[in-house]
């Protein structure tokens, strides 16, 4: 417990104590470009290695910052600091354009338009008159503050490394929170989290005006760092060094980025002193170590250095559980529950083609409030197209769905989950590298409202609280409290399923999707996931579940409809069900 | 502009579309059969048009060196997984030779042959000879063994890749650019227009390409074993198919595509150890185009960026990679608009 604030603390005290102590000054211009890089390095953890997406044009965005505070300060004599706002606000406007053209698509395609935009802008740098074509814009003021040159090197270290340290703090801050679990859902795909009442959508888009953004303070430091710009240092190959860092400090951890940008910074400079030695002539050579690195790493250290050594001093400084900080926290809003025998869920005729083939075809059925309906029906009868046509996850061919009187055929799951209707998956859906706690958390997200900023603040610290009590309750209900702080993906299936179950509780459902949420259990886990789901009976919830264990559909549902062929065959209570010759058909076949 | 101006522009930029297409093309196979976004496409344009070179003036290429090291590379690489995997000596050792030989065998008689002064077309044969099995060889190298990783991680590989071979390309060739001459010196005037052969010679062997490509997918049992890995990887496993062979056969086309296309742009432009990523790059925006699916989508889309570039380095010569580059952000509107909810991982 010692080391581990002491060892951080250490670190800090000698960041800040180098430039007062006889460091030469290489090493001091050294960390000086390592703080800056660390900062668009830190941005691409957040895109890349938190959210799934990259980025190739994050240098572009570092030009940005540059050119617009080196236009601004020696051309029309603005001070710099408002230079900085102004270079974030064209950052932050080009960045929603490429985001509104590619995040709707495939993952792929931002980095295709990173790229090109990385390309345009440096054409566009190099051949403006304006911007000073290729030889740039000379003679930028120093940095002030308060009446303080920042001109030496030494004096810049300390800003540099103020912000370098206050991005690390807010992104860290940001994935501990309610927008940062969002954020992590990113990367496993969209439905969960849409299930979850998340916009993926505008996450992504957060994310990548965030990297920008980090990218241009990092652009505006340099310009008055070198005091002077040219389009070189904002090229398409900076972008992609840029990425290079983040993916050998760890591209899914903070001080990873810093790592990355040491070693790369340092790396590259001894290679250019080196190689060129060895080969007897100039030029760019480092560049094919690099390369080559870059593929050994994801082969062989996908998730990068820093994750590495954590593996290495795990045995000495495990990793620290969240402290229980929680009690008393005040509930989170509840929404009004359905009356007892209320019409909750209609199903009318709903239907859906894959081209030709009618997987579910006209089929109806209704749930009132407090009752457990089961879904069966033999293997390919369509129950989970079915499901997740009323969960909005696939769109109704034709037909339509009233939920508590609102039609919500049409929706998509995001704006079904706002009105109260919540889910598991068939396979697991989940954050494998969260705690099972932050993962329920997650299903609370509908019911909090801190944003990206308040959380980078970290000023949504009381609404944690009631979100952590709220999945800490929702984890007790189903009896799953002593594994709350376990990694999610470190659970057996049958637990993995218990928790999506407690994920979608902590939404506050009123009708409660369960896909196969037996399978991988075991009898006495079974038994008691058909107690747990009685007593949410009791409490006036109501269950539709689609499940192939017969025994446990039998004895928990009020009623059975059965499908075959994407039909609905029959629907009837439990004991009409079992003694229906269709249902026996159906499932065993029938004499010729 | 009158109209024997832009007939002239209409002209060069069909020939540059073509060359386009043809990497365009590479690109769309490469992706659909392996899900890789081969950047370094572009690389093996630029080896082709300057080991060319290099043959002309009657030099040993380097790249002939890279090639043995590179197949001597996989056959140590294949030798320890089939060591490591309990294979009997012998055994492993006869497949590992196996995967390298066409390197290896290609390598050696390149030694021989490049001091010979060649007549050009052997040249051009021993080039395409030389760059070709070096798609495989790269595919072996970088990607094998992450061929079930995601697009993004596979993308960046390819990053890596590029860089790796771009500095190699500047010490293998040397930072002077090279021009190679025309196939054919046959000019024609045609009205206002004067058609050269060797413009002739792109247009003519890109159709044929294209031809060909369409031909081996739609007819060849080959050609819909590669579309069947390229729909589903597992199932075309089970089937028999073998993925790794599918993506090698993928890379070495790619890279027999790139050779060609350095070859058939050489005699026009001047060609540098760097200059085939923005060439290989146009041929990605055209891929785009198509939504790095359809053949016939990419090959229209790179006919449209050749025209876009010789008209706006008409109009606007500084700005033409400026246009040309942002011509994807439209493009991509429109797809996304068109298609707004593909979603991959």
């Amino acid at each position: 417990m010692q080391s581990r604030k002491l060892l951080p603390a250490l670190g800090l005290l000698v960041l800040f104590m180098l430039p007062v102590l006889p460091v030469p000054e290489f090493w001091i211009t050294q960390l000086n470009y390592i703080g800056m890089f660390a900062l668009v390095a830190l941005g691409l953890v957040l895109l890349t290695g938190v959210g799934g997406l990259t980025s190739f044009g994050q240098a572009a965005f570092v030009g940005v910052g540059a050119y617009t505070t080196a236009l601004l300060s020696t051309r029309y004599g603005i001070s710099p600091w408002l230079a900085l706002f102004a270079g974030l606000a064209c950052t932050v406007l080009i960045a929603l354009l490429l985001a509104w053209l590619t995040l709707r698509m495939s993952g792929h395609y931002l980095p295709l338009a990173t790229i090109a935009w990385a390309l345009s802008l440096n054409y566009l740098i190099a051949n403006t008159e304006f911007l000073g074509k290729y030889d740039g814009i000379l003679g930028l003021p120093a940095l002030n503050l308060f009446g303080l040159s920042l001109q030496d090197g030494r004096a810049l270290y300390y800003l540099v490394w103020i912000f370098a340290l206050a991005g690390a703090w807010g992104v860290k801050n940001l994935l501990d929170s309610r927008p940062g679990r969002a954020i992590r859902a990113l990367n496993g795909g969209t439905v969960m989290a849409e299930a979850m009442g998340v916009s993926t959508f505008r996450y992504k888009v957060v994310i990548f005006v965030i990297a920008a953004m980090l990218a241009s303070v990092s652009g505006w430091l340099f310009a008055h760092f070198q005091r002077t710009v040219n389009p070189s240092p904002f090229a398409l190959k900076m972008g992609i060094e840029y990425l290079f860092m983040a993916v050998v400090g760890g591209v899914g951890t903070v001080w990873g980025a810093f790592v990355g940008s040491g070693v790369l910074k340092i790396l590259e400079d001894q290679l250019k002193e080196l190689l060129p030695r060895l080969l007897g002539s100039n030029g760019n050579f480092e560049v094919i170590v690099l390369g080559v690195l870059l593929v050994l790493m994801l082969k062989y250290a996908p998730k990068g250095l820093w994750p590495f050594f954590q593996g290495l001093t795990a045995r000495w400084l495990p990793a620290r559980r969240r402290a229980h900080d929680w009690d008393g926290a005040a509930p989170l809003p509840a929404r009004d529950k359905p009356e007892p025998g209320e019409l909750l869920l209609e199903v009318d005729k709903v239907r859906k083609q894959f081209g030709g083939l009618v997987a579910v075809n006209d089929v109806s059925f209704k749930i009132r409030a407090g009752e457990i309906i089961g879904l069966i029906g033999p293997n390919g009868a369509g129950k989970s197209t079915t499901f997740n046509l009323v969960s909005g996850v696939l769109s109704l061919t034709s037909g339509k769905v009233n939920f508590r009187g609102l039609p919500v055929g049409g929706l998509n799951s995001r704006r079904i989950a706002e009105r109260g209707m919540s889910r598991t998956f068939q396979h697991v859906k989940m954050i494998a590298d969260m705690t099972v706690l932050e993962n329920v958390a997650l299903g609370g997200y509908l019911r909090s409202s801190s944003g990206t900023l308040r959380a980078m603040l970290r000023l949504d610290r009381a609404e944690e609280r009631c979100l952590f009590a709220e999945a800490e309750k929702q984890l007790q209900r189903i009896g799953m409290q002593g594994q709350m702080h376990e990694l999610a993906g470190n659970l057996a299936l049958g637990p993995q399923r218990l928790m999506e179950i407690a994920r979608a509780l902590c939404t506050d459902p009123a009708l409660l999707l369960l896909d196969e949420p037996a399978a991988g259990l075991r009898h006495k886990e079974k038994q008691a996931l058909a107690e747990v789901l009685r007593q949410l009976k009791a409490e006036g919830l109501s269950i539709l579940l689609v499940e192939h264990d017969m025994e446990f559909v039998m004895g928990l549902t009020d009623r059975i409809v059965v499908m075959e062929f994407g039909t609905k065959l029959i629907e009837g209570t439990p004991e009409e069900v079992q003694a229906s010759p269709e249902v026996r058909a159906a499932y065993l076949g029938t004499e010729h | 502009m009158d109209f024997s101006i832009a007939s002239i522009l209409m002209l060069d930029g069909v020939t540059n579309g073509a060359i386009y297409a043809l990497l365009a093309l590479a690109t769309v196979l490469v992706f659909a059969v392996t899900r890789v976004i081969f950047i370094p496409q572009g690389e093996f344009v630029a080896f082709g048009a300057l080991t060319m070179a290099g043959l002309q003036l009657g030099q040993t290429p380097l790249t002939v060196h890279f090639l043995i090291a590179m197949g001597a590379l996989v056959a140590l690489m294949d030798l320890a997984a089939g060591w490591r995997a309990g294979q009997a000596l012998p055994r492993a050792a006869a497949a590992a030779l196996k995967s390298a030989a066409p390197a290896l065998l290609i390598g050696l008689l390149a030694l021989w042959a490049a001091p010979q002064k060649l007549p050009l077309v052997l040249q051009a044969l021993l080039t395409l000879a030389i760059v070709t099995p070096m798609g495989g060889l790269v595919y072996r190298l970088a990607y094998q063994s992450l061929a079930d990783a995601s697009v993004l991680v596979l993308l960046i590989v390819s990053v890596g890749v590029h860089f790796a071979l771009t500095g190699l390309g500047l010490v293998f060739f040397g930072a002077e650019g090279s021009r190679n001459p025309s196939f054919w010196d046959a000019s024609f005037n045609a009205g206002p227009l004067m058609l050269s052969g060797q413009t002739l010679i792109i247009i003519l062997a890109s159709i044929a390409l294209i031809l060909m490509l369409w031909l081996f997918f739609e007819r060849s049992l080959y050609g819909k074993a590669l579309r069947a890995t390229a729909v589903n990887r597992l199932g075309a496993r089970l089937m028999g198919i073998s993925s790794t062979a599918a993506g090698r056969l993928s890379f070495t086309m790619a890279a027999f595509i790139g050779a060609l296309s350095g070859l058939l742009i050489s005699p026009t432009t001047t060609i540098f150890y760097d200059s085939g990523f923005l060439i290989g790059l146009k041929g990605f925006v055209a891929a785009v185009f198509a939504g790095l699916s359809s053949y016939p989508g990419a090959a229209l889309g790179a006919v449209l960026v050749g025209l876009l570039e010789s008209f706006s380095s008409f109009w606007a010569s500084a700005f033409k990679e400026v246009i040309v580059f942002t011509s994807i952000l439209p493009v991509l509107l429109w797809r996304s608009l068109r298609d707004p909810h593909t979603e991959e991982h």
